[in-house]
Order: C-alpha cells, then sequence, then structure tokens
C-alpha cells in the first residue's frame, strides 16, 4: 500500500530551481532511501513535505498521503499533520534537543501539544517511548538534561520525539552522519526495529551508499536536484543503470594507485605520552575530577610512509595531534621529530618539518585573506624567499588549482577546492611529514575521492610521510600502509593496514570493523571499472 | 546588497547632526557667545528659526555649537575605551583560561559594578568640571565594554582551523591576534562603537546638565536643557529643541548600529 505518493514537486528560490519534478513512492511499512551528494535537493525534498521550505521558496506538485494533498494544505492544517502523522530527526542530535528543559519534558510536551495526553499521562507515556528507543528508567530518569547524554543517546531521545505519537512515516535526514560507527550501527538498529515492529514508513536521507545498502527497501539516487534513478535496493545497486550512479559507487569504494616507498629512518617517535586535563570542580572539598585523554601511547612515523590513526570521538586523538603540532605540552612522554625532542617551544625550522591540514574546509582560512597571503602564511617558519609568489603558483598547480587562483577570496571556492587549499598552505614549506586530521571527512564522496588520488600523487611526487587521523574506515584503508587502532586514550592495535582489517586481533578493532556499513561485495562487482569515470 | 530602512534612517539622521556640528566651526546664523537682552525668549520665527533664550542668544546656533560639543566628547570618549579596552579583550581571550585573563575580566566586572554616572560625577567634581574630565570620566566605563565585546568574539574565534593553522605556522598569540583576530571581529566593535556613541552623548548631556560638562559660555545640550528647565511655562521651545536634538542623535546612532550589525554580522547575512 503506498503511504505516501510524490508527484512532480519542484521548488524555486528566487527564481533558481532546488527542485525538478521529483516524483517517488513510499509504501506503508517500507524504508525508501534517498540518497545523493550535498547541494543535490534530498533535505530540500523532506522539508518541502514537512510544509518547511525556506520563506520565499515556490512550491509547486503533488504530496498525497491518506488522499490529501501535502503541499496544498494551509499551514495550521500542516502543524496538526507535523509530529502526529509525520514525525522527523535530523543530522545533529546536540542542538536538535532544547538545552534547558529535561528530555522527559521534551517528550512529554509533543504528546500534550497534540493533546494525545494529559499532562499527568504524558510522562508515563514520554517514559514508555524512552524505554522503547533503547533509554530504560534506571539509568535515563526523565529528569536528565540533554548535556548529560552522550551523541547516541540524544538521537535516541529525537527519535523518541518523532515516534511519539506513532507517526505513519518518519523523516530521518542524515540522523547518524555525527555519530561514530559503534553508535551508529546501534541508532541503525534501532531505526530498523521500529518500522519493523510499529509498521511505520522511513523516509531516510543520507549521502552514505552503505547505510543504505544495509537498510533500504528501495533507493533512489538524487542529483542537482532531480531522481536520476530509483528502484528496490538490490537491484539498483547492481544494475547501476545511470551514469550519475555509476560515479557515485566508483567514488565511494574507490582506491588510490598508490606506490608506497617507506625507508626505515624514523622522522616522528612519540614515546610513552600522557595528558591529563583537570575539569572544573564539582564540589569545593572534593579533588577536581580529571579526564586523562593520552594514556601512554607510543608510535613511529617512518620516512615516506602513511601511517592512520583511527578511534571514535573522544578516543583522545585529537589531543594527541595537538602534542605532536606542537599546539599542546604533554605531561609526561616525549616527542621526537627528525631526532631532536619537539614540543610547543620547538623552533621554527623543526616546525617547518610538519604541517598539518584540518578537517573543516570553511573553517580553515581567515576569510579576509587572500589564496596567495593564506599558502604563503607558512613561510613565517622559514622567512619568506624572495620567489615566494613563483612557490605559491607552483603549490597551486600541484594540488590542481591554477596559478591565478592566488588572488581570489576563499568563498570563491568550493569545499573540496578549499581542502586542495589548505593542502598547498601544508606543502609551501616543504614538510617532510603532513598531519592529515580528518582532512577529507566534510567531502562528498566524488570530491573525496579526488582529494585521496592527489594525496596519493603528491606523496609519490614529494616523498611524504603522513600521518592520516581519521573515524572513517574505509578512508583509512585506502591511504595507509599501517594503521594504529585508539580507545580511549590509548593504541590498542597495531600493524599493517591490511592485516588489521582482515584480521583483526583486538575486540575493539573487531567491532569497529563489524559496525561499519558495507554494501555487500557481490552488489558492486565491476564497481571499480567505473573508477575511470572519475577522471 | 540591500541597505536596510533601519540604516539609512540612522544614517540620515547621524549626517544632519555630524553636518550641523561641521557647518557650525565656519557659520552660525547668530554668534553664539553674543547677547541681546531685547530680543530674548523670542519664540521660533522668521528672523531666529529656533527662537532666543533668555539672554538673547539664537536657539539654533547653539543647538549647532552644541552638537560640536557632544560629537567631540563623545567621539573621544568612545575612541579611549576602544583603545584600552579592544587589547584588553584581545589579551584575555589570547591567554584564555588563565591567570591573566581572570585578573583582565574581573577587573572589568569591578568598573562594571560601579554606578557609572555616580563615578563619572565624582571625577568631574574632585578634579573640577571641564569637557576634558568628563571626556576621561565616559572613557573609563567604555573600556570594559569593549574588552568583553572583544573577548567574548575573540574566543570564539580562537577555536577555528584557521587559528590553529597560523599557530602551527609558528605565530605567536600577538601576531594571531592583529593578523587574524581583530580584522574579523571589526564590524562588531564598529558596531559597538556607534552603540557607545551614542550613550556617550547622552552622558555628556547628563554631566552638563549637573553642571559637570562643557563650562559656560561653550554651549551645550545639556545645558541648553537645565537652563531652560526654570522657564518651562514661559518659553517651552528652550526645552524642546535641545531635548529633540539629544533623542534625535541617540535614536539615529542607534539606528545606524542595528543597521550596520544587520549588514556586517555574516550570520544575519547568511540568513537573509
Amino acid at each position: 500500500m503506498t503511504l505516501i505518493s510524490v508527484r512532480d514537486l519542484s521548488l524555486a528560490i528566487a527564481g533558481t530551481p532546488i527542485l525538478d519534478r521529483v516524483s517517488f513512492d513510499v509504501q506503508a511499512g517500507q524504508i525508501f532511501g534517498l540518497v545523493g551528494e550535498s547541494g543535490s535537493g534530498k533535505s530540500m525534498t523532506a522539508l518541502a513535505l514537512m510544509g518547511l521550505a525556506p520563506h520565499g521558496a515556490t512550491v509547486s506538485g503533488h504530496a498525497r498521503m491518506n488522499g490529501t494533498d501535502l503541499l496544498s494544505l494551509p499551514e495550521d492544517r500542516l502543524t496538526r499533520i507535523r509530529g502526529a502523522e509525520i514525525g522527523m530527526i535530523f543530522q545533529e542530535p546536540m542542538t536538535a534537543l532544547n538545552p534547558v528543559q529535561t528530555i522527559g519534558d521534551q517528550v512529554a510536551e509533543t504528546l500534550v501539544i497534540h493533546a494525545a495526553a494529559t499532562r499527568a499521562d504524558a510522562r508515563t507515556q514520554a517514559r514508555a517511548r524512552l524505554d522503547r528507543v533503547g533509554l530504560s528508567g534506571d539509568r535515563f530518569p526523565l529528569s536528565l538534561y540533554p548535556h548529560e547524554l552522550s551523541g547516541g543517546q540524544r538521537q535516541r531521545v529525537c527519535i523518541a520525539m518523532a515516534v511519539a505519537l506513532r507517526p505513519k512515516l518518519l523523516i530521518a535526514d542524515e540522523p547518524t552522519t555525527a555519530l561514530d560507527v559503534t553508535t551508529q550501527a546501534q541508532i541503525l538498529d534501532l531505526l530498523r526495529d521500529l518500522v519493523r515492529d510499529d509498521g511505520m514508513s522511513l523516509l531516510l536521507i543520507t549521502h552514505d551508499l552503505a547505510v543504505v545498502a544495509g537498510l533500504a527497501d528501495r533507493v533512489a539516487v538524487m542529483q542537482a536536484g532531480r531522481i536520476v534513478e530509483q528502484g528496490p535496493t538490490e537491484a539498483l545497486f547492481r544494475t547501476r543503470a545511470h551514469p550519475y550512479t555509476r560515479r557515485l559507487f566508483a567514488a565511494s569504494s574507490h582506491q588510490p594507485a598508490r606506490h608506497t616507498q617507506t625507508q626505515d629512518t624514523p622522522l616522528l617517535t612519540v614515546t610513552k605520552a600522557h595528558r591529563t586535563y583537570t575539569l572544573p570542580r564539582h564540589s569545593l572539598f572534593a579533588p577536581a575530577p580529571t579526564v586523562r585523554a593520552v594514556r601512554g601511547v607510543s608510535l613511529t612515523l617512518r620516512a615516506g610512509e602513511s601511517l592512520g590513526l583511527v578511534g571514535e570521538s573522544g578516543c583522545g586523538k585529537s589531543t594527541l595531534t595537538h602534542a605532536i603540532l606542537g599546539l599542546e605540552a604533554l605531561q609526561s612522554g616525549e616527542i621526537r621529530l627528525f631526532g631532536r625532542p619537539a614540543g610547543p617551544g620547538m623552533s621554527n625550522d623543526l616546525r617547518a618539518g610538519i604541517q598539518v591540514v584540518f578537517q573543516d574546509p570553511y573553517g580553515s582560512f581567515n576569510p579576509r585573506w587572500r589564496v596567495e597571503k593564506l599558502i604563503a602564511e607558512p613561510f613565517h617558519l622559514t622567512g619568506r624567499p624572495a620567489d615566494w609568489r613563483a612557490r605559491v603558483a607552483t603549490a597551486l598547480t600541484d594540488v590542481g588549482l591554477t596559478p591565478a587562483d592566488a588572488q581570489k577570496y576563499p568563498h570563491e571556492f568550493s569545499g573540496g577546492q578549499r581542502q586542495r587549499i589548505a593542502i598547498a598552505r601544508a606543502l609551501i614549506t616543504k614538510p617532510k611529514i603532513l598531519v592529515l586530521d580528518e582532512a577529507v571527512s566534510a567531502l562528498d564522496v566524488s570530491v573525496r575521492a579526488r582529494i585521496l588520488d592527489l594525496l596519493a600523487d603528491l606523496q609519490a611526487q614529494y616523498g611524504l610521510a603522513y600521518l592520516f587521523i581519521s573515524h572513517d574506515l574505509h578512508v583509512v584503508r585506502a591511504i595507509t600502509d599501517r594503521v594504529l587502532v585508539m580507545k580511549a586514550g590509548q593504541i590498542v592495535e597495531e600493524g599493517p593496514t591490511t592485516r588489521v582489517f582482515t584480521a583483526p586481533q583486538h575486540p575493539y578493532t573487531a567491532e569497529l570493523i563489524a559496525a561499519t556499513p558495507v554494501i555487500p561485495p557481490d552488489w558492486t562487482e565491476g564497481a571499480d571499472d567505473d573508477s575511470r569515470a572519475l577522471v | 546588497m540591500r541597505v536596510p530602512l533601519t540604516l539609512m534612517l540612522g544614517a540620515g539622521l547621524t549626517a544632519v547632526f555630524a553636518a550641523a556640528a561641521l557647518i557650525s566651526f565656519l557659520w552660525t546664523p547668530f554668534d553664539v557667545t553674543q547677547m541681546a537682552i531685547a530680543f530674548r525668549l523670542l519664540p521660533p520665527g522668521g528672523v531666529h528659526w529656533l527662537g532666543t533664550d533668555h539672554f538673547g542668544r539664537d536657539v539654533l546656533s547653539m543647538l549647532m555649537v552644541g552638537a560640536r560639543t557632544s560629537i567631540a566628547v563623545a567621539i573621544v570618549a568612545v575612541g579611549m575605551g576602544m583603545v584600552l579596552g579592544v587589547p584588553l579583550g584581545l589579551l584575555a581571550a589570547a591567554a584564555r583560561g588563565s591567570l591573566l585573563d581572570e585578573v583582565i575580566m574581573r577587573g572589568n566586572d569591578l568598573v562594571f559594578a560601579f554606578p557609572a554616572l555616580v563615578i563619572a560625577i565624582l571625577i568631574t567634581a574632585v578634579f573640577g568640571p571641564s569637557a576634558l574630565n568628563a571626556i576621561i570620566a565616559i572613557g573609563i566605563f567604555n573600556t570594559p565594554v569593549f574588552a568583553r565585546v572583544t573577548r567574548g568574539a575573540a574566543l570564539s574565534l580562537w577555536t577555528l582551523d584557521y587559528i590553529r593553522a597560523a599557530r602551527v605556522a609558528g605565530k605567536g598569540p600577538a601576531q594571531i591576534s592583529v593578523e587574524h583576530i581583530l580584522p574579523n571581529i571589526a564590524n562588531l566593535l564598529i558596531v559597538q562603537g556607534t552603540i557607545q556613541f551614542s550613550l556617550g552623548i547622552l552622558a555628556e548631556a547628563a554631566l552638563s546638565y549637573v553642571g559637570l560638562g562643557a563650562q559656560p559660555p561653550t554651549p551645550s545640550w545639556g545645558r541648553m536643557l537645565a537652563e531652560a528647565q526654570t522657564m518651562i511655562a514661559l518659553a517651552p521651545h528652550l526645552a524642546i529643541f535641545p531635548g529633540l536634538a539629544i533623542v534625535l542623535t541617540v535614536l539615529g546612532l542607534n539606528l545606524m548600529g542595528d543597521g550596520l550589525r544587520d549588514i556586517l554580522d555574516p550570520r544575519l547575512r547568511r540568513a537573509r
């Protein structure tokens, strides 16, 4: 039975078309996946269905649910449908909850607003909903505030609110993108259970093909505001009829061609590093609580090597990275760069040998500086050479941009191009070590594939050593020779990447690998042949 | 980019008063120090557009020169607040979480905790009433405002990756504050400056009103109000025009500050 039938949904903002004749059906009790890269219009589709399209947007088309056309309903009718008939959860559980209200009040509020329960009864029902999403009463009383919960637990509260009124349709917009892989697996399991047990339909919006592969009954692929292909998940994954679908597949399983030339010279050694933070006191008399972010970590990075460091959020990898870059001091242990002791007070020539690319392509540049000045900033370490403009031009060419880009401002570039600028900046002092701190995590799959290719090329060209920090196991597997797995401030496993991924020794590594969503290998046969389409 | 109506209105009002102050250097309808008892307390009319006061001085001329006093005092006082407050705020942000940060911010709280106008009266009472002492008094109370705004904005920038990149490039806190932080919070400081400027005009008027600002014969809006007080039944225009001048200038500056924030704040700009 068709629950919601969308026909020719088009949306334009100030004359710019955002959605172009989007049509699909969601069957009752089914999971419908909507995949695409950023800007493809997948979130906008969901917002339009909920009547939440931005101000000034013109919407046309139909979205029939139980015989009513959602797109033609007035706002007061829509408010009754939102929450009651259609629930929605968003990507960022950190901001989706009101920080000054208890979780019990927030779930109960939904019930009271829709007059589904009296105030007294609402709390009992809120308890039941929270139990349903796996937050049991003994550990998670209704009186908890959002800040007392982890990201995954908050997302469970969001789900409890969204399904509080037993809506027929749940729209989940990138529900697990901000979460760690193990948490992601649990939330995806929860969503699957809700659909199976409560007969709900789920419209799952994601950029991650592997998530869809494991969950959705049907899939639609979106590109530039249009659905280019849709069908039953397995059939669509196997046939990949549309060229864009093929490109998306190739990009997500892309393996850059790497020629490693690891030498035996250690460039960076960390020995028994410890870093403990003092937290604010809870009581005047008790000692201040502490958190041991890094506990006795030792590692070695050799010349020309590509070393991965994986772990979930809060495992201490950022603290360790900052210590290696000399941005923060260690309490004990030693870091040696090129055989010399390193730390916050290290000399400029030592710093020039190790540079970094950060995760966020939007926060990585002073918005008021031209690219030329941005890239030349690390010359502060070495003194600006007379031919600095030529060096900037070479760096730009190296990363696949043009020398003319030097006169532009960062906002004139896309996310992927900005990440190229960040790489150019990191390479300008000719460092031996490049620290890549989640450097491709914020990028779309096709852009990510090209940046990974670029990194492989640069490594071959300049004999760089990479310290590749990421939570994304696919990426680490594609680009590293050796990998370290970090948990709770310690390295729990270390070894050649292929060995660690195929035969993990530590239970935590095995858990990480098992939790990572994968497309069944036999579905993607031949996808690699499509990688040519990328270049 | 669309210029918001509030900004146009605010800038227009501000421009009128700034122009009046500038023109007064070259020309006023009458000499402001010249008394003409025969023509005292004239209502607004043909020769004296806004009437005359109890000494027969032309009110419009006094308002124009008074604008000069108000604007001069307010500009210097805001400048003083910025020159002292912004570096303190940058320093506190660069040393975030340290003892220095605490000392600076608690010192700020201390200044904040005093009722500003009462202390200004104390300062001018101790050192003698003059426009200069009014400037110093108002300037001191502008300092913590700028320090706090600067620190708050700078703190959020210190967590960004481009600041981290600058640190990896070996730059120290002072250089980062000047090169990266200051230009990116300039918008905020301009907006805050506009608001403080209007408060400065109010404070100057208040000090002059109690006789602690600019001294006679220099005309000042606050003192014009004070002098008009006893004659309010006889010649209401003497109170109405300086009062209007103060209200409109402050309104103009506040509207301009609001409008500037709307177009300069990147978050509001993106939302549009």
